[in-house]
């Protein structure tokens, strides 16, 4: 019995004030983030919370004072005015007055955040179902960075089959890297739905609309890891597209720049030669893990009928060019995308090996990394 | 007076209600029609509340437990739809069908066959939308502000029944103001000037007007939806030289105003119930009748506050900035002018009256929020997060809800002659009071700190807050079962209520008996000095 009772106490507490109390209490506001915006953002949110307050004292406090003093039990006789056009009129004048105080701050960030100028770096951030892809753009097409970034959590700490890393949900396979002091311009759309680019830290959020560009931009000041995710309703896993930011000191940014291009010309390389079943299985396995399990889940099975399953039926077991055109050219106006142009030759050459060789498909082919790269250089 | 009691009965007498079912099917009665509605809309808050309190489970700790994420889209969307649209907006027009001709002196609504079609079209609309559970692919799971392309392109193929669905309601919504507007317009007793129309009657009216307004919108909106899945349009779609922004537009034309129709009547019953337990005139009756009229015309000028990060140019963020902001103005006279009938009052605190103060209270932290959301630059950072979910609750569930229980509260004795238990009433006020803001009050640190709304999984630093949100909801959640409990041992019986019910009650609908009779004001009122506390 009483150790019943002892197990309610602890649970009840632990929910009520522990948990409170643990609670870190300057994860509650609102960031100040790194750019000279979002610190003007957080003054401004500051500024307006404070004067809600202050109203709010005012109201509540008539409130309070008028429940605790003119109640019937006290023996009061209740008033008998009903209206006062001074009043009125005080009422209406003073909250327009407040009301300008706030809108003059506001109108000077908002300007401050839509103040044109150059960019040092162009960055376009495409929002796909469910990942981003980012392209660092430059006039000469073969400098130019282009990379998918996705979640890196695993499922088994999302299913709650192993303990949850400290950026649970936070964290990318390819995050973004951009120089620090430098102005940067994101220029965001997207693919498919819509979709949001959001940076606490930056106050940058800007929806990512399929056949829209809009443009963002931040000076980051300081070096360090930036999490944002997702701001807009996508679909199925929009909780899991979150967005990682590196700022960097130009020299590291700069070997980061170096090492991305070379990266490019070896992937050039592997494509080039000529790949063994087992090795296009192994990177497809990879490829399909980090590409596809959203949709059409780890055993191919997909959720249909808005996912269909690979297994046993469809271009998976059938036609073997038409199942690398999906791959490429994704299904207009589906949720299939045009892989084609997130993934290198190899990755959809492996890939498709996989599906056509997996959970019981056995079609037995293997499709060469650079005859995909033939087929996508005719494009 | 007592004649015309005498001669209500002898109406009583040969147009007594018909037994059985087919009394509700076939009613034209505004009382029975009124109490459908309401239940109803009960029926349909608490479906929504259980899809609420699945969402709430689900985000009690972080990681994946109870429902998977296309689920958890389903519920959130339904959940929204269902609230908004199943149980707020019915629950207005129920009280709306009870009282409107009751505080005007009129025998019943204009247009009585209409009222019950307006009705019975709700079950079935609801019916259809909720069978999308069952269907192929699910239900609508693209959010209840249903953004194209989500809801065109990628939605499940139930898109087509929620379309249908919406136009049901938006049919019925039509019909009822049409209805609530002849009726205030036509029948209210010789003598009954506008400006001697209580507020509920009033605010009924500009709701009614927004009402007509913007649901052929929200029609026109679904329909091109419509056109775009099955014959080949492209009004939404960019790849085909459509426009997915179009649609917020045209969305948020409806929905500003919506959120005004869930908002304005409850402003109306507040001003009924204050006065009565303050013993005391509202103070400022003409300036509440112009505020409730200048907010209604500016909730059409200010939708695309919520699309402020969209992309509109810095002269379209700013002028929508502006706007908005002034709608604080008459929404702060009204919080003023109930502080003032308050003021050297003097007060009980019976049910009624605790749901209102808490309205003023809870909704003025609300348009707190709102107001905030309404600066631009800070609107970026706290857009599509929990500080959205939070300022919307505020109005929503104590402002829109708890206004309706005080209503219910309040009229109850009206309409059953038994008073309701008034511990129990307390009680359940408590519960709710402390369960809505264990809810919602977090809710604002969480979005804050930076949490997404509509996600089912979330980072560590979320999860206190989440976990003691989720305790709250599920407080609420079951204290309206006590609710239920309480309406129905009122009707079932308890101390008889007088006419007047209310020490300091107002208004025509407290001259006639209680239970108020099934045919009233036969002959109309004369004496108009009662029309309004
Ligand atoms: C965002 C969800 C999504 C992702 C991610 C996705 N697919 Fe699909 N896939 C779909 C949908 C939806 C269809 C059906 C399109 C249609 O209606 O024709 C589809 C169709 C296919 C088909 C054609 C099936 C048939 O028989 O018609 C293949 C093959 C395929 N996907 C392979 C892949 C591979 C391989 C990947 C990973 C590189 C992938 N998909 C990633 C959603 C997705
Ligand atoms: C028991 C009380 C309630 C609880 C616990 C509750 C809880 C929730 C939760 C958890 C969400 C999802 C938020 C998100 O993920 O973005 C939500 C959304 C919503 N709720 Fe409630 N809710 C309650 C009552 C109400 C009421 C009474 C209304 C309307 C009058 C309402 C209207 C909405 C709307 C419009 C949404 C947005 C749906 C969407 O994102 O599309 N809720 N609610
Ligand atoms: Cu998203
Ligand atoms: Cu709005």
């Amino acid at each position: 019995m009483n150790r019943v009772k002892r197990m309610w106490q602890l649970g009840l507490s632990l929910l009520l004030f522990s948990n409170v109390a643990l609670a870190d209490w300057s994860a509650l506001n609102l960031r100040q983030g790194v750019t000279e915006i979002s610190r003007e953002v957080y003054d401004l949110h500051m500024l307006i919370f404070y004067i809600c307050c202050g109203i709010g004292v005012v109201v509540f406090g008539a409130m309070i004072i008028s429940m605790l003093m003119h109640r019937k039990s006290l023996g009061v006789k209740p008033a008998t005015f009903h209206e006062n056009t001074n009043l009125e009129i005080a009422w209406t004048v003073v909250p327009i007055v407040i009301l300008l105080g706030m809108a003059v701050p506001a109108t000077s960030t908002l300007r401050d955040m839509y103040e044109p100028g150059d960019a040092d770096i162009d960055i376009e951030v495409r929002g796909y179902q469910w990942k981003w892809q980012y392209t660092y753009l430059d006039d000469d097409p073969a400098k130019e960075i282009q990379f998918m970034s996705a979640l890196m959590t695993p499922q088994d700490e999302i299913y709650n089959e192993a303990a949850k890393g400290e950026h649970y949900l936070l964290d990318v396979d390819n995050p973004l890297v951009v120089p620090i002091n430098k102005r940067i311009r994101f220029l965001v759309t997207a693919e498919d739905v819509i979709h949001a680019f959001w940076v606490p830290d930056f106050a940058v959020k800007k929806d990512a609309i399929p056949g829209f560009v809009h443009e963002s931009w931040a000076i980051v000041e300081e070096p360090g890891v930036y999490r944002g995710q997702c701001a807009e309703l996508c679909g199925k896993d929009h909780g899991f597209m979150p967005i990682v930011v590196h700022a960097l000191e130009q020299d590291d940014y700069d070997a980061w720049v170096a090492e991305k291009q070379s990266e490019a010309a070896a992937i050039f390389e592997t494509v080039g030669k000529t790949w063994t079943q087992d090795e296009l299985l192994a990177k497809g396995g990879e490829v399909y893990a980090r590409n596809c399990v959203a949709c059409h889940q780890v055993n191919g099975q997909g959720i249909p009928p808005a996912f269909p399953s690979l297994v046993g039926q469809g271009v998976t077991v059938g036609d073997i060019q038409e199942n690398i055109d999906v791959l490429l050219y994704g299904r207009a106006g589906t949720a299939m995308q045009a892989f084609g142009q997130q993934l290198n030759a190899a990755e959809i050459a492996s890939v498709v090996t996989y599906v056509r060789n997996s959970w019981g498909n056995d079609t037995g082919d293997t499709i060469q990394p650079k005859d995909i790269h033939t087929q996508m250089a005719s494009q | 007076m007592s004649a015309v009691i005498e001669e209500h009965h002898h109406d009583d007498h040969h147009h007594g209600p018909d037994k059985g079912i087919m009394r509700w099917v076939l009613t034209t009665n505004h009382k029975d029609i009124g109490t459908l509605y309401l239940w109803f809309s009960f029926l349909m808050f608490l479906t929504g509340g259980v899809m609420a309190l699945g969402i709430r489970a689900e985000l009690f700790q972080p990681g994946l437990q109870i429902v998977a994420p296309e689920v958890f889209n389903q519920l959130t969307t339904m959940h929204g739809l269902i609230m908004v649209f199943g149980a707020v907006m019915p629950a207005f027009v129920g009280l709306a069908n009870w009282l409107v001709p009751m505080m005007i002196g009129a025998p019943d609504m204009a247009l009585p066959r209409m009222n019950n079609y307006s009705f019975w079209i709700l079950p079935f609309a609801f019916g259809l939308l909720l069978s999308t559970f069952f269907m192929d692919g699910g239900a609508p799971n693209y959010g209840w502000t249903f953004y194209a392309p989500l809801s065109t392109d990628y939605a499940p193929p139930s898109v087509t029944f929620f379309i249908f669905a919406v136009h049901m309601m938006g049919v019925s919504s039509i019909m009822g103001s049409i209805n609530v507007i002849v009726t205030i317009l036509n029948m209210r007793a010789p003598g009954m000037t506008l400006m001697q129309m209580p507020l509920f009657v009033w605010t009924w009216l500009i709701t009614a007007y927004l009402l007509i307004a913007v649901m052929p919108v929200l029609a026109g909106v679904v329909t091109m939806m419509l056109m775009d899945i099955h014959f080949a349009t492209s009004f939404f779609n960019a790849a085909g030289g459509g426009d997915p922004v179009l649609f917020q537009h045209v969305f948020w034309f409806f929905g500003h105003p919506e959120v005004y129709i869930m908002i304005l009547p409850a402003f109306g019953i507040v001003s009924a119930i204050i006065p009565t337990f303050a013993r005391k005139r509202l103070f400022g009756y003409d300036s509440m009748v112009y505020a409730t009229a200048s907010i209604a015309f500016l909730s059409f000028i200010v939708w695309a506050h919520h699309m402020f990060t969209v992309g509109i140019p810095i002269a379209g963020e700013l002028y929508f900035m502006y706007a908005t902001m002034l709608i604080a103005v008459p929404t702060g006279v009204k919080v003023f002018n109930w502080v003032a009938t308050m003021w050297q009052g003097a007060m009980t605190f019976e049910t009624p009256m605790l749901f209102a103060i808490a309205f003023v209270i809870l909704f003025t932290i609300g348009g707190f929020s709102g107001l905030m959301l309404a600066i631009t630059p800070v609107d970026f950072q706290y857009h599509d997060t929990y500080f959205v979910v939070a300022h919307f609750h505020y109005v929503l569930v104590p402002g829109s809800v708890f206004s309706i229980m005080a209503a219910v509260y309040y009229w109850l004795p009206k309409w059953t002659g038994n008073m309701y238990d008034e511990t129990l009433g307390k009680t359940h006020f408590w519960l709710s009071f402390i369960g809505v803001n264990v809810t919602f009050f977090p809710q604002h640190f969480i979005g804050l700190a930076g949490m997404p709304r509509r996600i089912p999984d979330y980072a560590l630093q979320f999860a206190d807050w989440n976990m003691v949100s989720s305790c709250g909801a599920f407080l609420f959640g079951f204290s309206q079962l006590l609710f239920m409990f309480i309406v129905i041992k009122c009707i079932r019986g308890g101390k008889k209520a007088t006419d007047q019910v209310w020490e300091g009650a107002h208004g025509l609908e407290w001259t006639i008996p209680s239970p108020a009779p099934y045919h009233t004001f036969s002959t109309p009122p004369t004496d108009m000095k009662e029309a309004h506390g």
